[in-house]
């Protein structure tokens, strides 16, 4: 959308106004998120600028909240388990879910909408409903506060991402390269992992990856079918937040920005991969 | 006369052999789709079902006071006051024996949510009907505490006997089941829940409507612009969709609360005085700025990809035919996007009914939400499962009306992510 050349005084007043409500928009998006890295390296322990970071004085900053995150034993364990229970949680959902995607885009698949809709409602249950059956019945079944539950838990809420990435990508999947394949005398298994996952791939990856993150952000349901064993990462964010408020906090929160900078890298890779493979002109 | 039925190269009639080769394809999808199936089944529903059956479970009195409840069959409030000594007899085992197995305080807290004080009268009970060991059974409760020989009490008991009870969803809709059977309305100080749902309604939609009105030109832009730049600017846009909730939840409060950054900001330009710094945080104002913010990206997404579809054409043959900007927009553009609007409005609506970290964090008294409550109900001090489980379908059944919405206007299948 650029300004046409016949464009007159009224018009170009409003094209640079719009633009400069876009700007506002995208500073409202992006500030939050860029805010607190400055402050994770305040001396004080303040949420906020002190005069010292103001005037640029080295004084003003420090590292000491950095410091204390990588030498602290609970945020250790907090780390510990939140990677422990992510990586288990995305392996279970990432294998059911591209398994399942590989039945529903199966147009011989009976009830295929009343499938896919629970097969993704876990996305859509709101949160605190999840959490709170999900503490009813572990607690009933012995699953309660154990690693085991959270990570199931956070398995069944991580699949709907990968089956809907992976179901995406068989879309556009030429179902006669599995004949030609078996046709050149592949088995089965062979077809599989020869043709079909190299295709699928970045589906699956990509919604792997939704699932990583959904399990790693998660806090509501750690909070219900955990205890302080499985205490994670949001977890003592959120319990910190809460209690007593140190920009410990913040520099957390800035190392979690950077792994969600990685990620977003990686997806939009990803996806130009994806489109190149299928013909499509890159991004 | 010869067989005209057509056959495969074995002898099998074809329709015979086909439909025995889409049977098998049926089912090679249906085993792929099962551990799934299952995995979902165990992990997810199970506990839906659960929350449901708590819901309406009432087993606590029926299970810890069995003999009272056969006693007090036969017996009719509206005829005699107080129960036949039979009951007497058999609540005094009841407690003797749920005091025993410690479990009688859990009747008492039950009965408490219907009747305040039943909570210590069996915590008092209990204690002493240890030495009651012969008739008369009744006179010798009534002396340890007077409220045994009141109807109320027995009343409540009797109408707590059912193994099952719609009394929590009422009292989540500030209703109750007096004594006498009939459906009314809490009393006035107890009505909380009904406003609650309706706060919950109201903020969502306000948050709703924000994020169509900031998210409508963003999402133009980003169609609207050479694909190289567009590409660019989404990353202002898939950033945040990425970003941590706590992360950002977070970053509100540094710059919300009253010593934060845009209170610090406002006093340095005179805006707003040193001693009285603005209130941003801890009430509805916070929650509906953060929450705003946080599902921005799920009104921009959809809004894009719908206007993407758009050609740009459309405006331009408008503009020909005479149509000066703005009315090409309003009736040419606009009415195109309303499945978009559509979309995103149900999605960032359904996520937002249902939060509960960032209004927990940011929303003090006045900015929390349904799910706040539930979460309190679970494992705060109110101890109340079976009326967070009330709360909760009443929550889910929301849900799912705009869930279905929602297929209807997008359809599931086509639902995208990033």
């Amino acid at each position: 959308m650029s300004l046409p050349a016949y464009a007159g005084p009224g018009e170009t007043a409003w094209y640079y106004t719009y633009r400069a409500i876009c700007g506002l928009i995208f500073t409202f998006l992006i500030v939050p998120i860029f805010v607190i890295i400055p402050l994770s390296f305040n001396a004080e322990p303040y949420f906020t600028f002190t005069p010292e970071m103001l005037a640029f004085d080295p004084e003003g900053y420090s590292l000491k909240w950095y410091a204390e995150f990588f030498t602290d034993t609970s945020w250790r364990n907090a780390v510990i388990n939140s990677f422990i229970i992510a990586i288990c949680a995305t392996l279970i959902s990432t294998t059911l879910g591209t398994v399942a995607a590989l039945g529903l885009s199966q147009s011989a698949m009976p009830y295929r909408t009343a499938m896919m809709a629970m097969m993704i409602s876990p996305m859509i249950v709101p949160l605190i409903i999840s959490a709170a059956g999900m503490y009813f019945f572990y607690t009933r079944i012995g699953l309660g506060s154990t690693h085991l539950g959270v990570i199931l838990a956070h398995a069944a809420l991580g699949t709907p991402f990968v089956v809907i990435t992976t179901t995406a990508t068989m879309v556009g999947f030429d179902r006669s390269l599995i004949r030609a394949s078996n046709n050149l005398g592949a088995d089965g298994i062979t077809t599989f992992f020869k043709v079909i996952v190299p295709l699928i791939l970045p589906g699956v990856i990509s919604g792997a990856l939704f699932a990583f993150i959904t399990s790693f952000d998660e806090v509501v349901v750690v909070l219900f079918v955990g205890s302080v064993e499985q205490r994670t990462i949001p977890w003592k964010m959120f319990s910190g937040i809460r209690e007593e408020i140190r920009p410990t906090i913040l520099a957390v929160a800035t190392l979690l920005v950077c792994i969600s900078i990685c990620l977003l890298t990686t997806l939009e890779l990803l996806r130009r991969r994806n489109e190149r493979m299928r013909g499509l002109s890159p991004g | 006369m010869a067989d005209t039925t057509m056959t495969t190269a074995d002898g099998i009639p074809l329709k015979v052999s086909l439909r025995k080769a889409l049977m098998r394809q049926k089912m090679r999808a249906l085993m792929l789709v099962a551990p799934l199936f299952f995995f979902l089944f165990i992990t997810f529903v199970m506990p839906i079902l659960d929350m449901l059956f708590r819901s309406v479970d009432n087993s606590i009195v029926p299970d810890i006071l069995p003999r009272t409840v056969l006693a007090l069959e036969e017996w009719d409030p509206d005829v005699v006051d107080v129960p036949p000594e039979a009951a007497f007899e058999a609540m005094v085992k009841d407690i003797q024996e749920g005091y025993e197995a410690k479990t009688i305080g859990r009747v008492g807290r039950r009965l408490n949510f219907e009747n305040p004080g039943m909570s210590s009268l069996f915590r008092k009970s209990g204690r002493r009907t240890k030495k009651i060991n012969e008739a008369p059974y009744k006179e010798a409760l009534i002396a340890i505490d007077d409220r045994w020989g009141e109807s109320q009490t027995w009343r409540v008991i009797k109408k707590l006997s059912p193994k099952y009870t719609a009394s929590y969803f009422l009292q989540a809709v500030d209703m109750q089941e007096t004594v006498d059977g009939e459906i009314t309305w809490q009393p006035e100080e107890y009505q909380v829940y009904l406003n609650l749902f309706w706060r919950t309604l109201v903020m969502s939609g306000i948050i709703t409507i924000l994020t169509i009105i900031l998210g409508y030109p963003v999402a133009y832009l980003l169609a609207t612009l050479p694909l190289r730049t567009s590409n660019l600017l989404m990353i202002l846009v898939l950033l945040p969709f990425w970003t941590s909730l706590l992360v950002r939840t977070t970053s509100w409060i540094a710059l919300l609360q009253t010593q934060g950054i845009l209170n610090d900001l406002f006093v340095l330009v005179g805006l707003v005085d040193d001693d009285d710094r603005l209130q941003m945080i801890h009430n509805q104002f916070g929650t509906i700025v953060a929450m705003t913010h946080i599902l921005l990206p799920f009104m921009i997404l959809p809004l894009y990809s719908v206007m993407k579809t758009i050609p740009p054409s459309y405006m331009r043959a408008a503009r020909s035919m005479g149509a000066n900007p703005a009315l090409a927009f309003v009736r040419v553009y606009m009415p195109n996007t309303v499945s978009g609007v559509g979309a995103g409005s149900i999605l960032v609506f359904i996520l937002a009914i249902g939060y509960y970290i960032t209004p927990a964090l940011v929303g003090g008294r006045t900015g929390t939400f349904i799910s706040n409550y539930i979460a309190t109900y679970i494992s705060g001090a109110a101890q109340n499962w079976g009326l967070a489980a009330a709360l909760g379908i009443i929550l889910l059944a929301l849900v799912l009306v705009l869930y279905l919405l929602y297929d209807k206007i997008v359809g599931i299948d086509n639902m995208k992510l990033g």
